[in-house]
């Protein structure tokens, strides 16, 4: 079962993964200038909400399951991600605003995020991939 | 307050409070405002205004805002919704089923297509350079000068070519050779306004310009010193036969001037001046030049290496001799030998200064050529003794000289093993040209009376130099050096702050004991601490202005300083004066693409460097010819590289498409509640005045569209016998009943179009409906503009309550005077946003008129404008008869707006030096790319604001510069570049940043700043953060800079007007808590913040008081033959207001006149027409015409502060005893209110602040 449930979680955290690089990737698109603003932030609009989920799937999975230590590693970033989407003002496209996305470096701030959440994603991976190892050698 | 709370219908009935209508009325009194004039008494401004066509004098009525007025809604009675309009105008226009369908989606339309492509762009070229004028406006100036040391370098800037144009006669006689060329360039700069270019015969494409950039020059060094109409009026008509000596004489009473106004404490005579001018020249060469230790002195080593070759000083101070004894000012005869000499020997001094100036200035990527200086260096030693003793006037000519022909002895003189401290790829010395010969001939064709005496003074320089290769120092603008006092005591003063003079600008002021802080007369923008050359050569500060004239070095620094630093841009003003450029190929640079400015250096002849990136260009061979003189090979006084505002008319290269036509909609609210308020009736009346004059060319298009519950096309096509009305009632998919023939050509169909205007006001007269589809109506609109762009004008009267886009009330009337939370000042919706990034995608913009007397949630609304590059403008309360004013403001305004310059399709994009980086943007646009900006129209009353941050230490230069592309498509067709260069000089010391900034630029950009504060966080934070900004930079000014153990409150001199604007920002509509203000006028002021030009904008933060009932005509200046009394600014304070007075508030976009009340009976008769003060009625708008002097003089200032904005301020004559009284009291922001802090009190509450 704990197999499963790691097998789940590494899939996911790829797919995490793979997001946070298509963020840093359009983003530094954007910054170079080979996209404009507002395709930009249609195209990571899309993928906030997914992510959302994506990431708060693992957490609850981990808090089922029962793996503390990982929850709570989780919990920050997950909450994170929850108050950004919330606190969007109502005027606003998105989490990614065309108009705003280049006023007071907040282009360079969501860089850093999504830098920081591939980081955090890859950590996560090797902890899923070595628990799931080990789950499947206990079995 | 029974604005109905929360209430989502809109059409509920709603009374404002009389109060709160009136403050309305005066905070929306004028919207976009940017007009060409620049401050408000800058003589050269208001002279500016006159050449414009434009606008004019309205004289505008506004009967005082008592506004209660209850429209539309009272009178509603409850509605068939679904009503129809056939039944009141089936007569008039067939109207077809309900939905009459046809093609429904927009196909592109072919007509369109066709029309595109013609017209090509003739040659045309204005010449010229700015401002024109002078005589009376310099007379202002001459007013101002004593004032502050800024000022008159700033209208050194103005003035300029003004005087030429203006006086071509004197010209005549100064500059025979040339006065063709003035009088030319004056026509051509009245033409300018209306986009007229004298085309030129295609084969020369540079004729005209020829003149004009010949021009441009020429006037440039007297202009420098030329401050005042009384100034030339005294030189000019002293009929001197021979040229030069004309110049000298002129210029000898300007440097008079120049001194004058230079000289920041005290004012030392020009004798004294001019002695130390020259002393301080001639120590120039020493090494050890005081001046030069103090400043940067990695240069002053480079130029340094004392290799002057004696063969050349010696041959140097052989000329100089013979010209001494002509050195005093020639007499006529003399004249042709005199010329030589002087020239020669001020050349010296230029050198000198030029040497000065190197150092101090220390400009980085120069390829500058130490061997001149060298030779300069001796010759202006040589030169000194006798400039010095002789007439004062002799340094002048000197830079006559240098500014056109003064490169010349530079290039001959110039070794060709010039060691150019330069980073760049060493200029290799260029084969050494036969120079002289080349040379000479340009430089007499211009100056054919200068030229002997040139040639002269030249030969022996070049036979006595190594054969020189042709280092143009002249084209290192950053180099060539002009004498002047001006750049000397500037450079004395502001960048030797380590040495015993400081500056006036960092004059420690204790701002607790100062009681008179607000100088008498207005506040100017600080001069760059440039040499001279660069000054003049500097962009306007009315286009482009920084917050910190001395950028600081590093991040570090500026963090320290805790001063804003950002860009203040009005790119697109009206300017009666613009070099125009016609030529194949536009002059980039290829890594940055920054176009040529005047603050690139040349290399050699071949190269030059960018100074943005400091990548070294190749100059193409089209730019080798210089239209100045028809001659080959001088790249350095292209138009480009001698003017920092130049328009391009830009090749094909530069258009995606064909260029668009102008297209017009208009998207009108017909519901119950916009007939009531009556704004059909004076749009209508305005547009058919209008028609002709809406700029465009033969394939301008015009459509319209009206909207209540459905939305309304009409079909104005050919050969219609009547418009035809066609209704869409889907409004939750709305699509284009006849795609083709809703958006017509104005001239085909103009009959149609005045059939419908005049039939329009008159056609929904009886609605019932009280809906508005304003998200359909615009979705409608996007589909009909997306083929081609244009401009799209809505006006709405109500909140939008049906379809897509529609917004509920969300102000709460009771929190309207909460000093807690302001709440809702973002938007509700991303609709309008959304709407508004696709119409600046397909090039449209939308223009916002807000006309209702209820809340209508402009936050949201304002989105459409903001984003697509549109303009806002709200009349809060509006109604035609009821509120006449108000009326009588939107029609001027529609004149304005219906005639103003509009540029299409247009892309602005913002450079600066590697180092700087823009992070955040300010303005209606919509940012596309890091540093580019999509404006779907420009119009000329739009301003801009840009925060920079420095990425990178700028240790290795010394002068950083902007520029400002706008590309447009013009009215006519014509694709066009608007480029507007800044060049500011970099500090390393904590001491020059403060003695550098910009206040009002500061301030303006803190307003910004604060306005995206309080939407994305909360209002009290941007509060607290403007408070915050002035006691950190005062804190960090005390402990690191002023070493003055006061007990006050200490700032810098350049500072000490910060803590008074912020507090009037504090109480400015769109920050004020504590005072009843309605959230939508809360809302407009920060759109104005963000969208006015700075100019106005300092007007509506901090207006200007008069004092006019006793206007005399002491210090007047003279515009158009109309005397403009100047009375001194008064603080606002009601300590101020004497009750036997009559006070003019001018806050930009309201005028108030209070009349105290025991006011002179004889200024209330002699001006407002009426026996005493009982008898003034309670509203008045107008200043009668009576035949009194006084009434005269009133009049006449009024008429004059009008001029300086396109829009016309309401006028208010307010009675002390007037209800209307507390608005007028509300703009005296240094007396206490109930909810703020007087001045004195927001002084000490900023010192409490500091000490903690």
């Amino acid at each position: 079962m704990e197999a499963v449930v790691f097998v789940f979680s590494l899939l996911d955290c790829c797919a995490l993964i793979f997001l946070s690089v298509y963020f840093i990737i359009t983003l530094s698109d954007l910054e170079c200038d080979y996209i404009n603003a507002r395709s930009c932030c249609s195209k990571l609009n899309k993928w906030v909400i997914p992510e959302l989920v994506g990431h708060t799937i693992v957490t609850v999975l981990m808090l089922i399951s029962l793996h503390w230590f990982i929850f709570l590693l989780n919990l920050p970033v997950a909450t994170w991600n929850t108050y950004r989407f919330i606190m969007v003002p109502s005027g606003n496209m998105g989490v990614f605003d065309p108009t705003e996305i280049h006023n007071r470096g907040q282009l360079k701030s969501h860089m850093k995020e999504a830098m920081i959440k591939l980081g955090f994603h890859l950590l996560c991976f090797f902890m899923y991939l070595y628990s799931m190892i080990l789950a499947l050698i206990n079995d | 307050m029974s604005a109905p709370a929360g209430s989502p219908h809109p059409a509920a009935s709603s009374r404002i409070p009389p109060k709160l209508g009136g403050a309305a009325a005066s905070g929306a009194a004028a919207p976009a405002g940017p007009g060409p004039g620049p401050h408000q008494q800058n003589g050269p401004a208001q002279n500016q205004m006159q050449v414009p066509s434009g606008y004019g004098l309205h004289p505008q009525s506004y009967t005082a805002p008592s506004g209660h007025y209850s429209q539309g809604p009272e009178k509603m009675t409850s509605l068939p919704l679904d009503s129809q309009c056939d039944d009141y105008y089936s007569g008039l226009y067939r109207v077809p089923t309900q939905n009459v369908v046809t093609p429904n989606t927009a196909s592109p339309q072919p007509g369109a297509q066709q029309m595109y492509g013609s017209v090509p762009p003739a040659p045309h070229v204005v010449g010229s350079t700015l401002g024109s004028f002078q005589g009376a406006g310099s007379s202002a100036s001459h007013l101002h000068t004593s004032a502050s040391q800024p000022y008159s370098s700033f209208v050194n800037h103005y003035n300029s070519p003004a005087m030429y144009s203006d006086n071509s006669s004197v010209a005549a006689q100064g500059f025979p050779s040339t006065c063709g060329h003035y009088a030319l360039s004056t026509v051509s700069n009245a033409a300018y306004p209306s986009v007229s270019y004298p085309s030129l015969p295609a084969g020369d494409p540079y004729g005209q310009q020829m003149f004009t950039s010949q021009n441009a020059p020429t006037v440039r060094p007297i202009r420098d010193n030329s401050f005042s109409g009384q100034n030339t009026a005294i030189s000019h008509p002293s009929p001197l036969p021979p040229p030069p000596s004309q110049q000298y004489h002129q210029q000898q009473s300007l440097s008079g001037y120049s001194t004058f106004a230079w000289s920041a404490s005290g004012l030392p005579s020009t004798q004294d001046n001019l002695i130390q001018n020259h002393t301080s020249l001639a120590t120039a060469n020493n090494p050890t030049n005081p001046v030069a230790d103090t400043l940067s002195c990695s240069v002053m080593q480079n130029v340094q290496p004392p290799k002057s070759s004696p063969v050349v000083s010696a041959v140097l101070s052989g000329a100089s001799s013979t010209r001494t004894p002509a050195a005093s000012r020639p007499v006529e005869p003399l004249a042709s030998v005199a010329r030589p000499s002087e020239l020669l020997q001020q050349k010296g001094m230029q050198y000198g200064e030029y040497v000065n100036n190197q150092a101090s200035s220390a400009p980085t990527p120069l390829s500058s050529t130490s061997d001149d200086e060298e030779e300069e260096e001796e010759d202006e030693e040589a030169g000194v003794d006798s400039s010095s003793t002789t007439s004062s006037a002799s340094p002048m000519p000197n830079s006559y000289d240098a500014l056109e022909g003064g490169s010349y002895p530079d290039m001959l003189s110039s070794s060709a093993s010039s060691p150019a401290p330069d980073p760049a790829p060493a200029p290799a010395p260029a084969p050494a040209a036969p120079q002289p010969s080349k040379m000479a001939k340009p430089f007499g064709y211009g100056y054919p009376a200068l030229q002997p005496g040139y040639q002269n003074a030249a030969a022996p320089l070049n036979s006595g130099v190594p054969p020189g290769s042709p280092a143009y120092s002249g084209f290192q603008q950053y180099a060539q050096q002009y004498p002047g006092m001006n750049q000397l005591s500037s450079s004395l003063g502001g960048l030797s702050l380590q040495s015993s003079s400081q500056p006036e600008s960092l004059r420690p002021v204790n701002l607790t004991q100062e009681r008179n802080i607000l100088p008498m007369t207005p506040v100017w923008a600080p001069v760059p601490n440039l040499n001279l050359d660069l000054k003049k050569l500097n962009c306007s500060p009315d286009s482009f202005r920084c917050t910190l004239t001395n950028i600081p070095q590093t991040q570090a620094l500026l963090n320290k300083a805790k001063l804003p630093l950002g860009l203040l841009l009005h790119p697109f003003r009206d300017l009666t004066q613009l070099p125009v450029i016609t030529s194949n190929t536009i002059v980039r640079c290829r890594s940055c693409r920054t176009y040529i400015n005047p603050f690139v250096s040349f290399i050699d002849q071949r190269r030059w460097k960018c100074n943005l990136c400091y990548r070294v260009n190749d100059v193409p061979e089209e730019f080798m010819y210089n239209p100045l003189t028809r001659s080959y090979g001088e790249p350095h006084k292209r138009p480009e590289v001698q003017n920092s505002t130049v328009e391009f008319i830009a090749s094909s290269d530069y258009m995606l498409r064909p260029p668009q036509p102008a297209v017009y909609l208009f998207v009108l609210d017909v519901s119950h509640n916009a007939v009531e308020a009556g704004y059909l009736t004076i749009l209508c009346q305005s547009l058919l005045e209008n028609l002709d004059k809406l700029p465009g060319d033969s394939r301008t298009r015009i459509g319209f569209m009206t909207f209540d519950s459905t939305i309304h096309f009409y079909n104005l096509q050919e050969g219609l016998s009547q418009p035809q009305m066609l209704i869409v009632s889907d409004i939750d998919d709305v699509f284009l009943p006849t795609p083709d023939s809703l958006l017509v050509n104005l001239y085909e169909s103009k009959e149609l179009i005045k059939d419908l205007l005049n039939a329009l006001p008159n056609m929904f007269t009886n609605t019932r409906e009280t809906h508005s589809a304003l998200g359909p109506a615009l979705q409608a609109a996007f589909k009909l503009m997306s083929p081609t762009g244009g401009r799209v004008s809505v006006f709405q009267t109500q909140l939008p309550s049906l379809g897509a886009g529609l917004l509920q009330s969300r102000e709460d009337p009771n929190q309207r005077s909460s000093t807690k939370v302001v709440q809702h000042l973002g938007p509700a919706t991303d609709f309008y946003k959304k709407l508004a990034l696709d119409c600046s995608g397909q090039q449209t913009a939308v223009d916002l008129f807000l006309l209702s007397s209820q809340y209508s949630d402009l936050a949201s609304l304002a989105c459409m404008s903001k984003y697509s590059a549109g303009c806002i403008y709200y009349y809060p309360s509006f109604h035609y008869t009821h509120n006449p004013s108000q009326a009588e403001k939107l029609q001027k305004d529609l004149k304005r707006y219906l005639t103003r310059k509009i540029g299409f399709e247009a892309v602005m994009r913002i450079r600066c030096t590697k180092g700087l980086s823009m992070h955040t943007f300010h303005g209606n646009f919509f940012v596309r790319s890091t540093d580019l900006l999509s404006l779907a129209n420009i119009n000329p009353d739009a301003g801009f604001a840009v925060q920079l941050s420095i990425e990178e230490s700028l240790t290795d230069t010394s002068l950083v510069c902007f520029q400002t592309a706008l590309l447009y498509t013009s009215s006519k067709g014509e694709r066009r570049i608007r480029v507007h260069t800044l060049c500011l000089p970099v500090v390393s010391s904590l001491a020059d940043v403060y003695a550098g900034a910009d206040v009002q630029a500061s301030i303006c950009l803190l307003a910004n700043m604060a306005v995206d504060r309080s939407i994305s966080s909360s209002l009290s934070d941007a509060r607290d953060a403007l408070v915050n900004a002035v006691v950190d930079s005062l804190s960090a000014y005390g402990s690191t800079v002023s070493n003055l153990q006061h007990s006050g409150l200490i700032a810098p001199s350049s500072l000490k007007l910060f803590p008074l604007y912020v507090l009037a920002l504090l109480k400015q509509k769109a920050f004020r808590t504590g005072t009843s203000t309605r959230l939508d006028d809360r809302v407009y002021a920060m759109c104005q913040i963000k969208c006015q030009p700075l100019v106005h904008l300092m007007k509506m933060i901090h207006p200007n008081l008069y004092r006019i009932d006793r206007l005399t005509d002491e210090g007047a200046i003279h515009v158009n033959d109309r005397v403009v009394p100047q009375p001194p600014l008064q603080k606002l304070s009601a300590e101020k207001l004497t009750r036997d007075g009559a006070f003019l508030m001018d806050c930009g976009s309201v005028f108030y006149i209070w009349i105290g009340k025991s006011c002179d009976s004889n200024f209330i008769e002699d001006v407002l027409g009426y026996p005493n003060f009982a008898s003034i009625p309670q509203k008045m708008t107008h200043l009668p015409e009576l035949d009194t002097l006084s009434s005269e003089r009133a009049r006449s200032f009024i008429t004059w502060l009008r001029d300086n904005r396109p829009l016309n301020p309401i006028l208010h004559v307010v009675k002390d005893e007037s209800p209307a009284k507390t608005e007028f009291f509300q703009h005296l922001i240094e007396d206490r209110t109930e909810a703020a802090f007087s001045y004195y009190e927001f002084l000490l509450h900023i010192q409490q602040q500091i000490c903690k």
